[in-house]
């Protein structure tokens, strides 16, 4: 199982579990990242973080420490 | 008996514009009672009898942000007559997500479909009927940017409060989750309203620690509840809060496949991305950036800045004259004279000369802003600032610091995060000020003549000391935050209204005058007062004034740091009425008046007061101390307590004491 962080720019995934708890879950999932959303990474920060996605028809970005705990496939 | 009309949305969804079309000018600005967080609200235009109250963006109802809690709490304890739910159109999926959470409520919800205008411009086709039947209450297609169905919207809204018409909870759950929250709302006492006690046992389903705090269960209660909790989470294999928020999204996504018909195909790039393709670019991100904030500099702080601030001093200082010839005319006594110009008019000015400045910084500030931008910026910084415990949108302040402090200061209110906004507010006057650098070119000129790099090692210093400052107070327990997830919307690009701009920069404007500028002007008229007077009231020349008593008391203090004469003294303590008056001070102690013709007197006095190494002492000693008293006017007004004022004045000034003491030792083992 790969996480986000390991996703390529250019790649659709697909969101299988969410390896944080609290507040912090919280938050992605009321962002719209929840259990079977695709998201489509769109590119990296020049600097090498955050990186920025497409979710549910808007872009975001998440920092990558945060994004290796997005599981996907 | 009033109608309250509550304004709920998400962040970037034009809820701001709507808010000012609502109410146009009548508008109030205060905080939640006991926290940080802005409350607006204002009359309803033609309606007096109706107030309309904008509540914080907010992506969701969780117990967790104080944003969130202070709407939930509004909206479930002070009972508006009805919700005016502003959605972006052109971001279904994630707006209705609150939407379904608002519908649960008791009050009458009307959806204003926002943004109608970019949805229309996208070629994109909503079926507004069929959405409302779907969520069961009235959907009203505005466009906030042109006034587009303002006055519809208010009529429904108006007519929804009188007629008290509460909506359905939608149907979201499946069978095996009805039934858990089904089985809980049973379980819940009598005396709440059916709707209420849906409400509530969605909550406890979801385990929402602020309702268990409100509300008490008996501990049998309980435990029954938590049974039926527990049988859908193993049912389901998920924690209860993610089954309820899939829950949401599982039925809008379902809702919105029959309502909504995009153009764009998946994949296809919308303008944004399009125009985003160059600005965050790999290789041109940053010298896009530079530019923007290169040119938001040259023209805010340089040149239509400083012309602002010099014309201010201009009009200042002829009002002070013409007030003095009056004065004179008047028989006025000297005493009174120097009051009133010195004092009064001094301290009023120097307010409002930074007015000007800092009116055209927040017109390029909120245009970046509104146009989607910032968010931008941030997303390209943050890596840099990470590091030191800083945001991306910390580059601004510190930016613009290079010119002011107290503009810096101010526009650290583009940081939502409340940590390291304050973390910013505290660095970004270690930032050598354009007021500084009068200083360190005397005294450079003076100690130094013939080493150029040490005026300029003070942006070293300057820049050194906020990452220090930031790593270290990173892991102290006022700014070790709960690692909030960095979860940053990009919203889609559009032209602001000039009208929000312009609403904007007067908010910031206003604020800066009113809170900042208390302090400053009695901050002015003390320093004056003490400068100018001895203890026995009379009017004497500065040096044998309180101030500079206050000097000779304070000049042991600075031994460790080789300037511990009272001259050196009184000078730090004009620095706090501004900066550049260090220069003035010492032109007066050296008996030259500080005109242009004297400036050799100021070298030679200046020599033999210091020696190199505590010439440089007293220069990052000036760098990193308190600031003057405009910022730190600026700092409380930005921080809201005095609490944080202190310590961040008390940071500034300890960090000083000791560099500076440091830099001597070092100096003098060097010299």
């Amino acid at each position: 199982m790969k996480n986000l962080r390991e996703i390529a720019v250019g790649q659709t995934v697909t969101v299988v579990k969410i390896e944080v708890t609290g507040a912090m879950k919280r938050r992605i999932m009321d962002m719209g990242i929840t259990k079977g959303t695709d998201i489509f990474v769109r590119k990296i920060a020049p600097l090498g973080d955050p990186i920025e996605l497409k979710v549910r028809d808007y872009e975001l970005f998440l920092r990558k420490e945060d994004a290796e705990k997005i599981l996907v496939e | 008996m009033s109608t309250v009309l509550a304004l709920v949305g998400n962040p970037n969804c034009g809820k701001t514009t709507m808010f000012n079309n609502l109410t146009g000018s009548d508008q109030y600005v205060g905080n939640w009672p006991g926290v940080t967080v802005a409350k607006k609200g204002g009359m309803l235009l033609n309606h007096p009898d109706c107030e309309v109250v904008d509540l914080p963006g907010i992506y969701s109802l969780s117990p967790y942000t104080l944003e969130e809690v202070v709407t939930r709490d509004f909206l479930v304890y002070e009972h508006p007559s009805v919700i005016i739910n502003i959605v972006d159109a052109s971001n279904l999926e994630r707006n209705l997500y609150l939407t379904t959470q608002l519908l649960e409520l008791e009050i009458p919800v009307v959806l204003a479909l926002n943004m109608m205008d970019v949805v229309e411009a996208n070629g994109d086709e909503i079926d507004i009927e069929r959405l409302a039947r779907e969520l069961k209450c009235i959907v009203v297609p505005i466009a906030a940017i042109n006034g587009y169905g303002l006055g519809e919207l208010i009529k429904v809204a108006l007519t929804a409060a009188k007629e008290k018409s509460t909506n359905q909870g939608l149907p979201i759950f499946n069978d095996t989750e009805e039934i858990s929250v089904r089985g809980i709302e049973r379980l819940l006492p009598d005396r709440e309203s059916t709707q209420l006690k849906r409400w509530l046992a969605i909550k406890i389903f979801e385990c929402d620690n602020k309702v268990f705090e409100q509300i008490k269960i008996s501990k049998n209660l309980l435990e029954r509840m938590n049974g039926l909790r527990r049988r859908c989470e193993v049912a389901e294999d998920d924690d209860a809060e993610s089954i309820v928020i899939n829950a949401r999204y599982r039925y809008i996504t379902n809702t919105l496949r029959s309502c909504i018909k995009k153009k764009l195909k998946k994949g296809e790039l919308s303008a944004s991305d399009k125009i985003d393709n160059v600005v965050t670019n790999r290789l041109l991100a940053f010298p896009i950036f530079f530019i923007i904030m290169w040119a938001v500099y040259y023209i805010a702080i340089q040149t239509l800045g400083n012309m602002s601030v010099a014309g201010m001093k201009e009009i200042f200082g002829a009002i002070g004259d013409y007030t003095t010839q009056l004065m004179v005319l008047g028989g006025v006594s000297i005493t009174m004279q120097s009051l009133v110009v010195n004092g009064v008019i001094g301290g009023v000015g120097a307010v409002l000369g930074f007015v000007p400045q800092i009116t055209i910084l927040f017109i390029f500030l909120s245009f970046l802003e509104d146009c989607g931008y910032m968010s931008r910026a941030a997303f390209i910084m943050d890596r840099a600032f990470r590091q030191f415990g800083l945001s991306g949108k910390s580059f601004i302040p510190m930016l613009v610091g290079t010119g002011c402090s107290v503009p810096g200061i101010m526009a650290t209110r583009t940081i939502e995060n409340e940590k390291d906004r304050k973390l910013t507010i505290m660095l970004t006057p270690f930032i050598p000020c354009s007021a500084k650098m009068p200083v360190f070119v005397l005294f450079a000129a003076s100690l130094f003549p013939d080493k150029s790099w040490v005026g300029p090692s003070m942006y070293f210093w300057g820049i050194i000391m906020v990452v220090f400052s930031g790593m270290l107070l990173k892991r102290t327990t006022p700014f070790a935050g709960e690692p909030a997830p960095f979860v940053m919307e990009m919203p889609a690009y559009h032209m602001p209204g000039i009208k929000t701009v312009l609403k904007h920069t007067w908010e910031q404007v206003k604020s800066f005058i009113f809170k900042a500028g208390t302090i400053v002007f009695a901050a002015s008229v003390l320093v004056w007062f003490l400068q100018s007077f001895n203890t026995s009231l009379d009017l004497v020349s500065p040096t044998d004034s309180m101030l500079a008593n206050i000097g000779r008391f304070l000049a042991p203090v600075f031994v460790p740091q080789g300037f511990g004469n009272w001259q050196a003294a009184f000078a730090a303590l004009t620095g706090f009425l501004a900066k550049e008056a260090i220069v003035s001070t010492f032109a007066i102690l050296a008996g030259s008046g500080g005109d242009a013709g004297s400036k050799a007197d100021l070298v030679l006095k200046l020599q033999s007061m210091f020696t190199p190494a505590s010439a440089y002492a007293f220069m990052i000693f000036t760098l990193l101390a308190a600031p003057c008293c405009a910022a730190v006017g600026a700092i409380r007004s930005e921080m809201g307590s005095w609490k944080w004022t202190f310590f961040a004045v008390g940071y500034q000034t300890g960090v000083a004491y000791i560099l500076a003491a440091i830099i001597y030792r070092v100096g003098l083992i060097i010299q």
